[in-house]
């Protein structure tokens, strides 16, 4: 594996959208995030395996996961 | 790829599908509800259509009275709201009139099942070219939580203090016993399974029918006793239904008051506007 | 030049070869009589004309595949009668608040609910003005023969086209059932209004453009990208909780038409220059009012009939100009009371008096003349 896996990825939230549902932070495989409030937070940017699944299940089109 | 290479571990990249190319500018955020499904349906919607290749211009999204109906506001096709249970009937004009157009009807179980039962079971029976996708989240939720038409037994709703007392439809057998040519069933939880399922339904040619079960975290959820969105989506989505390609493998009782997932049912038979400029044009020509 | 094509037709089969005329190409219906002829008219015509046909599985399936289909740009067209009618008119407040063209054809027969499936009646008036709920624009022609259901059908398409609003057809059962020679127009005879085209880029088209009375309408698939509900909307068709808006929007769409009246009301006047007393009568009533009038004259009494041809919107001018001058109006109806209000609204110096009649049975002229010589 080479530098590329180590770089991290960007998680991008659209805090405007989020409505709080939490979906995103409890089908997170890797506890990544977190609700702060009633928005989703990052809690752990490191341990994001990309796998997408947070922007798959938000029903508010409020999270992405870029490279 | 060549067939000797080892590759190892694939790299996963991410690169998350741009919905603004589908969404109509300033419209969001939705008018639904925090955790509710028909987000996520809209979601892996606009993804199978992004595979379907269908230009914006060919795709005609068309809806009738609920939450769910309100989704064709937000994308960027030609797009009606219509009646409480006529989305299919006036799409069934729309395609009639103009066979080049793709068209979708987006529906709640209530529109789809109640007030437009009668629509629902002749559109299947034409077999005419157009994909039903039907939310089914078991609620009346734009007129605050009554019970429906595919609501469990003893479910509690605004209209069902005591529980119902009505058996709910199986939606898929429904259109099937009609005549739907396509019929297959997905949950807003197995968002990647439901997105080939809608990219299927639409490439299908006659009538395809998808129910898709989804939460309604705020009335159904809250009223039958679930403490979260995630835990009714566990427990009705994830817990309640069987991969159709999983089910052969299980015995009964794995499978007792499971709904079955995926492609349930195909059959190639004649689409409607076909027919009508096969047999009923060219014959009337030929007199 | 060509010949015009003489044809013994019954009614409801002038209003296919009207409908063909105005370049009506869907037919969405359900069978009902008085005027399943006409759906199966349309079954056998539109077809070879390369024009679509379907019998759906009720009214409202029906009305709401004509809308569709009309939102694709073509010319459309249903057929009732009464309880048909009933089932349509949530439909037709969707076509009247959406700017749909569209024709609906309704053959009266008696009612209320099933009623006299095979009998005449004009009862429907009201029901097709006021039929749908929350205010609406109402545009009704009402022919009294064959021949003019066939002027009327194309003139319905016409109005709908022009004013992007549902026209009905309103006839009762003896003129859509009986038989009569008429002639066929030639080509370009009558006059045919199509849909404003859209002539804007697509990033600048709205649908209920707020520069326009009445907005060009673009057919889905021709590269408009557009939002139709029955939802208040603003100009861009997405809905709006903007009272200013909604105000407006509503205003609009009844002012469309109110503010073409002249436009729209048709009225034929029999013997009205002179006349003491009036008879304000419409379809097969009407035929029966002209006889009344010239026996009445014959007899020497100053009889006069006036004609609304269009119904709704009522020509107020008309009969409030025959009321200020007239003894008396006479409103024979096939109904316990309908048009003969309107007829009392207009014309507050004249007495009124309406002859009614829900028995199945057609009103006859010596009931006219007998109410004409009663106010000599």
């Amino acid at each position: 594996m080479g530098e590329a896996a180590k770089k991290l990825p960007r998680i991008v939230i659209n805090e405007k959208f989020c409505k709080g549902c939490s979906i995103c932070v409890d089908f997170c495989p890797t506890n990544v995030l977190e609700m702060k409030g009633s928005t989703v937070a990052v809690k752990d940017l490191g341990a994001c395996t990309r796998c997408q699944l947070c922007d798959l299940r938000c029903p508010d089109f409020a999270i992405q996961v870029f490279d | 790829m060549s067939g000797t290479a080892v590759v190892e571990k694939k790299e996963r990249v991410s690169v998350p599908f741009d919905y603004n190319k589908y969404l109509r500018p300033n419209k969001l955020p939705h008018i639904w509800c925090p955790g509710c499904g028909h987000g996520i349906v809209l979601k892996a919607m606009l993804r199978a259509i992004d595979k379907t290749g269908f230009s914006k211009d060919e795709i005609c999204m068309i809806s009738g009275i609920g939450c769910s109906s309100r989704t064709p506001g937000y994308v960027d096709f030609n797009t009606m709201h219509t009646l409480h249970g006529r989305a299919l009937s006036f799409a069934t004009g729309v395609k009639f009139a103009n066979p080049r157009l793709k068209v979708i009807v987006v529906t709640g179980d209530g529109d789809a099942l109640a007030i437009g039962g009668n629509h629902f079971i002749h559109t299947c029976r034409r077999n005419i070219d157009m994909t039903v996708v039907v939310m089914t989240n078991a609620t009346y939720g734009m007129t605050g939580g009554q019970y429906s038409p595919t609501s469990p037994l003893e479910t509690v709703a605004t209209t069902s203090r005591y529980g119902n007392i009505e058996p709910p439809f199986d939606t898929c057998e429904m259109a099937k016993a009609a005549g739907a040519s396509f019929v297959a069933r997905g949950t807003a939880y197995h968002t990647l399974e439901l997105e080939k399922t809608l990219h299927d339904a639409i490439m299908h040619k006659g009538t395809s029918v998808v129910d898709v079960i989804d939460a309604c975290p705020t009335y159904f959820g809250r009223a039958n006793k679930f403490k979260s969105t995630t835990h009714l989506m566990d427990v009705v989505e994830k817990d309640g239904t069987v991969n159709v390609k999983q089910a052969d493998k299980l015995p009964p009782e794995k499978l007792e008051g499971k709904f079955l997932r995926g492609l349930l049912h195909k059959v190639d038979r004649p689409e409607y506007c076909e027919q009508y400029e096969n047999l009923v044009m060219e014959k009337a020509k030929a007199k | 030049m060509a010949e015009r094509k003489k044809k013994l037709l019954q009614g409801n089969d002038a209003c296919v070869e009207g409908a063909l005329y105005a370049g009506c190409r869907f037919y969405a219906g359900y069978p009902i009589t008085p005027s399943t002829e006409i759906a199966e008219g349309m079954s056998v015509r539109l077809p070879k004309l390369g024009g679509k046909f379907i019998q759906m599985e009720d009214e409202i399936a029906s009305i709401a595949a004509a809308i569709g289909a009309s939102l694709t740009g073509l010319k459309s067209l249903t057929a009732t009668s009464g309880p048909g009618l009933s089932l349509k008119q949530e439909c037709i407040g969707y076509a009247c608040l959406t700017e749909v063209p569209l024709v609906i054809v309704n053959v009266m027969r008696g009612g209320p609910s099933t009623g006299y499936p095979t009998g005449p009646s004009q009862s429907d008036l009201m029901a097709a003005k006021w039929g749908a709920h929350g205010d609406h624009p109402a545009i009704s022609l009402a022919p009294q023969s064959v021949q003019e259901i066939l002027t009327e059908t194309v003139r319905a398409f016409n109005l709908a086209e022009r004013f992007r609003t549902p026209v009905m057809v309103l006839y009762d059962e003896i003129v859509g059932h009986m038989r009569e020679p008429i002639t066929l127009p030639l080509p370009g005879e009558l006059e045919v209004i199509d849909r404003a085209k859209a002539a804007c880029r697509p990033e600048e088209y709205f649908p209920y453009d707020d520069r326009y009375e009445v907005a060009p309408l673009a057919p889905f698939g021709a590269g408009y990208r557009f939002h139709v509900t029955g939802l208040n909307h603003k100009q861009d068709g997405f809905p709006t909780n903007d009272s200013n808006i909604i105000r407006a929007n509503n205003e609009r769409i009844m002012n469309k038409i109110e503010n073409h009246k002249d436009e729209i009301c048709l009225n034929e006047a029999i013997d009205l220059d002179d006349a003491e007393i009036a008879v304000v009568a419409i379809g097969s009533t009407a035929r029966s009012a002209r006889y009344a009038v010239k026996e009445a004259r014959a007899a020497g009494i100053k009889a006069g009939l006036l004609r609304p041809i269009t119904m709704w919107p009522f020509p107020d001018k008309a009969v409030k100009e025959l009321g200020s001058r007239v003894k008396a109006i006479i409103v024979p109806e096939l109904n316990l009371g309908q048009m003969v209000h309107e007829v009392e609204r207009c014309s507050k110096k004249a007495q009124v008096t309406g002859i009614h009649r829900v028995d199945g049975e057609p009103i006859t002229p010596a009931q006219i003349l007998e109410a004409i010589r009663k106010h000599k």
